[in-house]
């Protein structure tokens, strides 16, 4: 029983020590930005690496969610005969809510996971301590330009995603449902606001921002060789997830 | 009185509570090469990133005179620079120099190692020897005042170790400066070096002109320099 409750108490301490350290690592990289003094080449190698050759993967999952939406509402809609709501729900979905949260946490898997594992391998290997060495701050070198390279990529791949959703639900409505596009196309304009787009956009920055900041602590903090590589992807993995859920529901409460 | 290039003075390092470094002090005047031996964990490589200010000391004071240049153990190349923009990565940081001036003490740099023509590899695509040659050329482009080496042969054969030591003799002696040099290789180091300082146990145990460690006044020291138990 003791052992339970110091091995609770132990988790609680950890994880509080991680929470701390990632809110510490964020404010280092806010005082980094004053005066914006900036890598360019990093940051655009980053918005390569991270997002333009993300863009595949995002578009095929986004096309398959925005689909998946019409088989879930299809039943539905057969049912009630309401055709010209299938534009209005899958579009406030996909705006609001599951463009950002899928593309949040497939992006949290393929680049965030990346991120933290490079950082981790660069701790490890003492590149680290390399640039420190020539007086670089690793912070303003390496940590900055990919915060803002993630938080950008994010937001873009968001927009991307729910466009190619939206493709998805109306070539999914016309096959299953037959449903003209521009029903669908109607159906939402007609009903979705630009406060909708916004509402998705905003979670879709502080996503980024979350995954951003916990990948690079996790990569920095390392300790133990290529097994604690391993432990710093796993745990910026599932420290941004846990991130993710925890802010969306905050920020859907607060908005709603 | 001989001017310093580093100067420690009762340096303390612990991590936890484990106590690495306790009343360390230590002294290498201007264009000295200080060899730093002695058992593993002893608390080498610690030495080395304090003087380098990578480590902060808990206790006592670090002085060094002039800009570092540090060769890490396992190299620390950058893995998504190539072997030129490696080497270069200095200058570029240090701002003020000129391309076509990076780009000529790049090629000069490398071509005093034996890497001319390795520019574009990248850090994966090198071995162990080649890896350390570019950290040399990285750790020295710049001109440092104090070159800090560790382990600069470790994990090499004898030929690459002892073409290492060629490049780190020849570097000094055309500069002047001033070097440390932490390794386990006792006598290439010995060779290397005017000055060794056997570390043990958090603290320096003996300090002397490296001619003399094979017959140091010390049981120990001499049993390790000369590979006895």
């Amino acid at each position: 029983m003791r052992g339970s409750v110091a091995a609770v108490g132990a988790s609680t301490m950890a994880a509080a020590r991680d929470a701390g350290g990632i809110a510490v690592l964020a404010l280092e990289v806010a005082r980094s930005l004053v005066p914006p003094t900036l890598d360019g080449r990093e940051l655009v190698r980053n918005l390569y690496k991270m997002g333009y050759r993300s863009l595949p993967i995002v578009t095929m999952t986004a096309l398959f969610v925005g689909a998946l939406m019409v088989i879930q509402f299809s039943s539905f809609v057969q049912q009630y005969g309401a055709r010209g709501l299938v534009g209005w729900g899958t579009g406030y979905a996909v705006l609001r809510e599951v463009g950002p949260l899928m593309i949040g946490l497939m992006f949290s898997g393929r680049v965030g996971a990346n991120n933290a594992a490079e950082l981790a391998t660069m701790t490890v290997t003492d590149q680290i301590d390399g640039l420190q060495a020539l007086s670089i701050d690793p912070i303003r070198y390496l940590i900055v330009p990919r915060v803002l390279a993630m938080m950008i990529t994010l937001v873009v791949m968001t927009m991307v995603g729910d466009a190619v959703a939206i493709l998805g639900v109306m070539l999914a409505s016309q096959a299953l449902l037959d449903i003209h596009p521009l029903t669908i196309w109607y159906s939402l304009v007609d009903n979705i606001g630009a406060a909708d787009f916004l509402h998705g956009m905003g979670k879709a920055l502080v996503f980024g921002t979350a995954i951003a900041v916990s990948s690079c602590y996790f990569g920095l903090t390392v300790k133990g060789g290529a097994i604690g590589v391993g432990r710093a992807v796993n745990a910026a993995v599932v420290s941004a997830a846990v991130s993710i859920c925890f802010l969306d529901f905050l920020m859907t409460y607060l908005t709603s | 009185m001989e001017a310093l290039a580093i100067e420690l003075v009762g340096v303390g390092k612990r991590f936890g509570a484990r106590t690495v470094l306790a009343g360390v002090d230590l002294r290498v005047p201007r264009g000295g090469r200080l060899g730093v031996i002695g058992p593993a964990t002893a608390g080498k490589s610690v030495l080395l990133k304090i003087i380098a200010g990578l480590h902060h000391p808990e206790a006592g004071l670090v002085r060094v005179a002039g800009r570092i240049g540090m060769l890490f153990q396992n190299c620390a190349l950058f893995d998504f620079l190539n072997v030129a923009d490696n080497v270069a990565f200095p200058l570029v940081h240090e701002g003020g120099v000129p391309d076509h001036e990076i780009a000529a003490r790049v090629t000069a740099r490398l071509r005093a190692v034996g890497l001319a023509g390795s520019e574009h590899k990248l850090p994966a695509e090198l071995s162990g020897g080649m890896k350390k040659r570019v950290g040399l050329a990285r750790a020295t482009v710049a001109s440092p005042d104090v070159v800090l080496y560790d382990e600069p042969t470790a994990g090499l054969d004898p030929v690459t170790t002892a073409k290492i030591y060629q490049l780190l003799c020849a570097d000094h002696d055309a500069s002047g400066g001033t070097a440390v040099v932490v390794s386990s290789d006792v006598e290439a180091v010995a060779a290397f070096a005017d000055t060794i300082a056997f570390v043990d146990s958090g603290g320096v145990r003996w300090v002397g002109p490296a001619a003399e460690l094979c017959d140091a006044d010390d049981d120990v020291v001499r049993g390790f320099a000369r590979g006895t138990p």
